[in-house]
């Protein structure tokens, strides 16, 4: 199994603390968005930019990349910061999010920032997507060693079309996909146990044709062994990260209610809605 | 006066019939043949939207994705981002009825270049009934920005249509239908996305009348039968519904009366979309035949086409009703 050096976790670590900062505080600028979401996957995304996604920041069209397809897109302040971090563009360009005119719009759009790969925010069509483009990179080349990453939500997977693209996927038997899910138990209305249960959902993605892994979605080690792990099958995989909505910040975690609420605008019986910016900015370690 | 390349056999009893979506399996073959990034995808339809054609001679080029309309719109998106030039098939009413969000999402929002085949479109897809018979197809894909829309008269014109929609960079939809229809263009007849040709014109007009799709033939069948009672007019085929060619104002000014004649709901489609045009740019009277906005049924289909009023004889009366007012 393929281990990662304690100086890479350290970068990494170092990262994923950077890209909390920046998610919150452009959320707070922009008065709307997600918090849960983006916080609980940074440290996905910090591992996967740092140490495993093929990809060239000052070349983002670059043939050779891999693709990184974001199907829950109100995530989708993660993968601006994490973009900004990693040198795509400007970290101070992240305090247009959601602005008039801004290339980072409230969801992906691939018109306004071409670098992205996929316009997203309904729920439901990444995978089929990813599946499409890993299936024309299969008639150009059957050998290609590039990998397609779809990244969803586990409250994204009540959506009938996930599934279409997964029975699908199980037939096409693609080396070089991999499913991301964003297990964080939470959706808009609750918990997803009462809002619509998954469970048993490794069964499921079994009973698919689909391999699948779990990983601890905040342990760069896990996520770095399980992603190789992974890429190693050669099969469609699903890996599930488990995640605690809003890591990082323990005044916010695990209240589902952050799910679609800035900092500023959450749940106020916790902290007040004037205090939320500083608090979470105080927990994530930021002096500025 | 018919236009000149049309099939002079148009006004026979034994003029060719052949089915509109037989075109699009022989444009999509063709287009296919000419460019190795066409490929085509169907949800378990392939020998009814004749992409069995494509399928067979290019298996390598084929994705089944089986009865998931939803997953093919966003299938081809990500196939187009790669740089293939996807074209995916289903009945209208499935594709883009139900994969509607996916299209104006995946395909429309991020400007794909690919290319959605609807077909069983109109009233006369005959016994399967109404849930078959798409009837509000042009309205919903006309509506969606980035999105053309065509709707062939006949077989030579949608194999046409498919050509050269492999070679239009954008999204694109065809509109197709089920039954044999008489085959009104000839190989020498022009096709360009966006044109709308006049197909059959009197000395003396007294009124233009707009046709799209299946029921072409029925109107200029009506124009004919009008014309030897002395009663002139101009009969255009308008194949592309958006972008609308702007020569239907012309067309229209000659006459300062205006008949549209589809096989669609009268609310949203062709003659919605011409009403539009000519309410802002030159207003005159615009009256709409097409269902009346009801579900259609099983029956044969010149039965239905019968019930729902848009057969010659319907056009012939409805015409003679507007020149006297």
């Amino acid at each position: 199994m393929t281990s990662i050096s304690s100086e890479d976790i350290k970068k990494i670590e170092g990262k994923a603390k950077d890209i909390r900062i920046s998610i919150i505080k452009s959320l707070s600028e922009a008065g709307s968005g997600h918090t849960a979401g983006p916080l609980d996957m940074s440290d996905v995304f910090a591992t996967f930019y740092h140490s495993i996604l093929r990809h060239n920041p000052k070349n983002p069209s670059w043939e050779k990349r891999d693709r990184v397809i974001l199907s829950n897109g109100h995530i989708c302040p993660v993968l601006y910061a994490t973009m900004a971090h990693f040198g795509y563009f400007k970290v101070e360009e992240l305090k247009t999010l959601r602005k008039f005119g801004s290339r980072l719009q409230g969801h992906p759009h691939r018109e306004f920032l071409p670098m992205l790969e996929t316009s997203s925010g309904p729920l439901g069509s990444g995978l089929s997507q990813a599946l499409g483009m890993a299936i024309a990179e299969r008639i150009n080349n059957k050998n290609s060693d590039k990998f397609f990453y779809c990244f969803m939500g586990d409250g994204e997977l009540d959506c009938g079309q996930c599934w279409e693209a997964l029975m699908h996927a199980g037939k096409e038997n693609l080396p070089n996909i991999i499913a991301i899910i964003d297990r964080n138990h939470i959706q808009i209305d609750g918990k997803t146990d009462e809002v619509m249960p998954l469970e048993p959902l490794v069964e499921k993605f079994l009973s698919f044709n689909w391999n699948v892994l779990e990983m601890d979605g905040h342990s760069v080690s896990d996520i770095y062994e399980k992603i190789n792990l992974a890429k190693s099958f050669k099969k469609q995989t699903v890996i599930i990260a488990n995640t605690i909505p809003s890591k990082g910040v323990p005044e916010f975690e695990g209240d589902y209610r952050w799910h679609g609420a800035p900092p500023g605008k959450g749940p106020s019986d916790v902290v007040p809605k004037d205090k939320q910016l500083e608090v979470a900015l105080k927990a994530l370690g930021d002096n500025s | 006066m018919l236009e000149r390349s049309l099939n002079k056999k148009i006004f026979s009893d034994d003029v060719e019939q052949q089915p509109i979506r037989k075109g699009y399996g022989q444009g999509l073959l063709e287009a296919g043949e000419r460019n190795k990034n066409v490929v085509a995808l169907c949800a378990d339809l392939t020998e009814s939207t004749h992409t069995h054609l494509f399928r067979n001679r290019f298996p390598e080029r084929f994705v089944q994705v089986g009865v998931g309309e939803q997953s093919m719109a966003s299938v081809a998106s990500g196939m187009a981002s790669m740089g293939k030039i996807p074209f995916f098939s289903s009945y209208a009413m499935f594709s883009p009825g139900r994969n509607w969000e996916q299209i104006r999402t995946t395909i429309c929002y991020n400007d794909t270049n690919a290319k959605i085949a609807g077909s069983h479109a109109g009233i006369s897809v005959g016994p399967d009934g109404g849930t078959h018979q798409a009837l509000e197809d042009i309205a919903i894909t006309r509506v969606i920005p980035n999105m053309t829309v065509i709707v062939p008269c006949d077989m030579e014109e949608a194999r046409k249509a498919t050509i050269e929609a492999a070679e239009f960079v954008g999204p694109v939809y065809i509109r197709l239908a089920r039954e044999n229809t008489p085959v009104i263009t000839t190989k020498d007849t022009q096709f360009k996305i966006g044109d709308a040709e006049v197909f059959f014109k009197s000395s003396n007009p007294r009124i233009t009348i707009f046709a799209c799709g299946s029921v072409m033939h029925s109107a200029m069948v009506a124009a004919n039968t009008l014309s030897e009672e002395n009663i002139g007019s101009i009969v255009v085929n308008v194949s592309t519904i958006k972008p609308l060619d702007k020569r239907i104002v012309e067309y229209s000014k000659e006459t300062n009366l205006v008949l549209t004649v589809e096989s669609h709901q009268r609310i949203g489609g062709m003659g919605s979309a011409i009403s539009e045009l000519l309410s802002e740019v030159s207003p005159m009277r615009v009256v709409r035949i097409g269902v009346d906005d009801k579900f259609g049924q099983s029956g044969s289909p010149a039965e239905l086409l019968e019930h729902y009023g848009l057969g010659t004889q319907s056009i012939v009366k409805k015409v003679k009703d507007l020149v006297k007012q």
